[in-house]
């Protein structure tokens, strides 16, 4: 009650999630005002039925992939210093040439990274390869129960096989980057932030 | 001469006995007598305007600091993206894949597919239509109310003062005032309806109780510094029909029985709640379930449908949402009070933020907490609308009906029309509208084309039989 997100968070967190993430101060303070009316807990993180409580995630089929993407490895909440590096990943790669600080290695909103965030959707078990297997589970998710095991299995075996150039079966990020290299990665996987 | 004699006590006595009696008789002159005779004298809206100008000096005070600071000030009114106009999932899906569809022998997936439904849900994380209605809509201007200021670095000592002052005036003088004629209201209206209740004569029954809870009413409309304008009042609710209405607050009861006489529709409560509901009911026919039969949905409309049909019964007061909203948006209207053969007036109230907020958020605080909060608020101002009464049309089902009364009130009041259900606020999306999504990619996976795609909009399939105000907001206040 009272005061909210421009006191809460301090001055030099701002800074540092700038630099990391490529986020305006202003951009940084209306994603901490949503970050904490998301917060029911009221305990600075965020769980995962924070985010199953927003009906327009919860029923894209797949919105607890999506929701995954924010928790580190094996944990449960994720602080707001996560939750704004997860999502720089949509920044606009425009962006990126009006802000002042060339000195970082590769942006989180870069092309490669865009389709890092991609991979990792696809990839359940953080193993670095899509295996058959990961690809059906995920294809289930996307068409629910109106496609049959079998046709679904074929196109999981089309789909290998376009991608699969070493033959081990299984698409790994290379050859991903690969199959997508004709695809507008910026303009589809990016979010129009208001200053 | 004796008079220096007097000790400075009995000085203070009198002084305090004349100060009382100066403010009770402004009190009752001022207050009571209009509230009993349902006249103005227009103090409201003069300290209303007054208000509105302390707000714009208060906001370009701070505007001032800050730029003094060279920053800028934090306005929430502003998104936090840019959000395309909503299309179908077809046209979405073809225009990233770049393709027309067609009918096709093999089902055509791309792995960049994942893109549309990754870039859909990271949108709903930023900015979805259904949390943000379920807590206080935000200001642009700060009312000089702590509960709703975000810019506190830029509050100058001028500034402060002034936030001092009001509060003073807030707790110190309005809340107590309030408070009185909160419970002189509430007193009389169980008092004055238990005796009229003791009336043989029906005719003679109905008509004071009319006038008792008008009275109630007014001066509970007065503890709360109501400021309401009412709009095309040759629409009010006749006998013999239903009014719904958006909801906000417990209040929207008080500010639309200020102006006429509704039978209200809930639960049985126990407790003062309870009281009153059993004191209401003695002199005029309110309809009062028991928490086993709100669940039985004949039960409740054929009691809906009785008392409609009895013309002498005043019209039936409805908040088809089923819970609190926070006046942004109108949610889904439950079906079960459109299905009773009646004219349905319906009535849009739309509250003014800048004078304190209306909404309220039963979850975060309890129903005393935030009477306590809308008495130490500067004012509720709210304007109702009544809208010319609909009847449902030959070929319309209930919730087509419900859905196009619901436009009325949206349109009317400024509100965004939404599809999503109020319950949401509490329960679970039900997963019939993942599948319906999943439904919708499979068919772009397989070439089929959907005429009768509808894109995202939900079917709506209500369970809840009753919209009347559950345990969540136990109203009767009076």
């Amino acid at each position: 009650m009272g005061s909210r997100a421009s006191t809460l968070l301090r001055e030099e967190e701002i800074e540092e999630i700038k630099k990391e993430t490529g986020f305006s101060h202003s951009q940084i303070t209306r994603l901490y005002s949503r970050f904490t009316s998301l917060d029911k807990g009221e305990n600075g993180t965020l769980s995962r039925e924070d985010f199953q409580r927003i009906p327009e995630l919860a029923i894209n089929p797949l919105g607890d992939r999506i929701i995954n993407a924010f928790f580190p490895e094996g944990e449960d909440q994720v602080n707001f210093r996560g939750f704004m590096r997860t999502l720089a990943h949509f920044r606009p790669i425009e962006d990126n040439e009006k802000s002042k600080n060339a000195a970082v290695s590769e942006p989180l909103n870069s092309r490669t990274n865009k389709l890092m965030f991609a991979f990792q959707l696809y990839d359940l078990d953080r193993d670095d390869k899509i295996s058959r297997d990961e690809l059906l589970q995920v294809l289930r998710m996307m068409v629910g129960v109106n496609i049959s095991d079998e046709q679904l299995g074929s196109i999981a075996d089309r789909t290998i096989q376009e991608a699969d150039t070493n033959g081990d079966n299984s698409i790994s990020f290379n050859e991903f980057i690969k199959v997508l290299e004709k695809v507008d990665v910026e303009q589809k996987m990016s979010i129009r932030f208001l200053h | 001469m004796a008079w220096f004699t007097i000790p400075v006590e009995n000085l203070m006595c009198r002084c305090l006995c004349i100060f009382i009696t100066v403010w009770l008789t402004l009190l009752i002159v001022f207050i009571m007598v209009p509230a009993v005779l349902g006249i103005s004298f227009g103090i409201r809206r003069l300290y209303m305007r007054t208000l509105l100008k302390i707000f714009e000096w208060a906001t370009s005070q701070m505007e001032m600091g800050a730029k003094e600071k060279n920053q800028q000030l934090y306005n929430p009114c502003n998104g936090i993206i840019a959000k395309k106009p909503p299309t179908s999932l077809q046209q979405d899906l073809q225009e990233l894949r770049g393709s027309a569809s067609c009918p096709r022998s093999e089902p055509q997936f791309e792995m960049a597919d994942i893109f549309f439904f990754c870039r859909r849900g990271v949108e709903s994380i930023l900015d979805d239509e259904v949390t943000k209605r379920f807590s206080s809509q935000e200001l642009d201007s700060w009312n000089l109310l702590t509960r709703s200021n975000y810019n506190v670095r830029h509050i100058s000592l001028r500034l402060t003062v002034i936030w001092g002052l009001g509060v003073l005036v807030r707790y110190g003088v309005l809340l107590p005032l309030r408070v009185t004629l909160a419970v002189t209201g509430i007193g009389l209206l169980v008092v004055l309806t238990t005796l009229v209740g003791f009336l043989p004569n029906r005719e003679l029954r109905f008509s004071l109780s009319e006038k008792i809870h008008l009275m109630c009413h007014r001066i509970c409309v007065r503890a709360l510094t109501a400021i309401i304008t009412y709009h095309n009042r040759e629409n009010k609710p006749k006998n013999g029909g239903i009014c719904v209405s958006n909801h906000t607050t417990p209040i929207d009861v008080i500010i639309l029985a200020n102006d006429g006489c509704y039978s209200m529709v809930g639960q049985v409560h126990g407790g003062l709640m309870g009281m009153i509901q059993r004191a209401m009911v003695k002199s005029s026919p309110h309809i009062w379930f028991e928490r086993s039969e709100v669940k039985d949905r004949h039960l409740v409309a054929k009691r809906l449908s009785d008392h409609v049909a009895d013309k002498t019964k005043q019209p039936i007061l409805i908040f088809p949402e089923g819970t609190c909203i926070n006046n942004t948006s109108v949610m889904m209207f439950k079906k079960g009070s459109f299905e009773i053969a009646c004219t349905v007036y319906p009535v849009a109230i739309k509250y003014d933020p800048r004078f304190g907020d209306a909404f309220w958020n039963s979850s975060k605080f309890g129903m005393v907490y935030y009477l306590l909060r809308m008495m130490s608020s500067w004012a509720v101002v709210c304007s109702v609308w009544y809208l010319p009464p609909m009847n449902r049309e030959e070929g319309e089902d209930a919730v087509q009906f419900a859905n196009r009364v619901k436009a009325a009130i949206a349109a009317q009041g400024g509100l965004v029309d939404l599809i999503w259900d109020g319950g949401l606020k509490r329960a679970k999306v039900k997963d019939a509208f993942k599948e319906e999504q999943q439904n919708l990619y499979s068919k772009v996976l397989l070439g089929e084309q959907d005429e009768g795609d509808l894109g995202d909009e939900q079917h709506l399939e209500d369970e809840n039989p009753e919209e009347d105000e559950r345990n969540q907001d136990p109203t009767k206040e009076q």
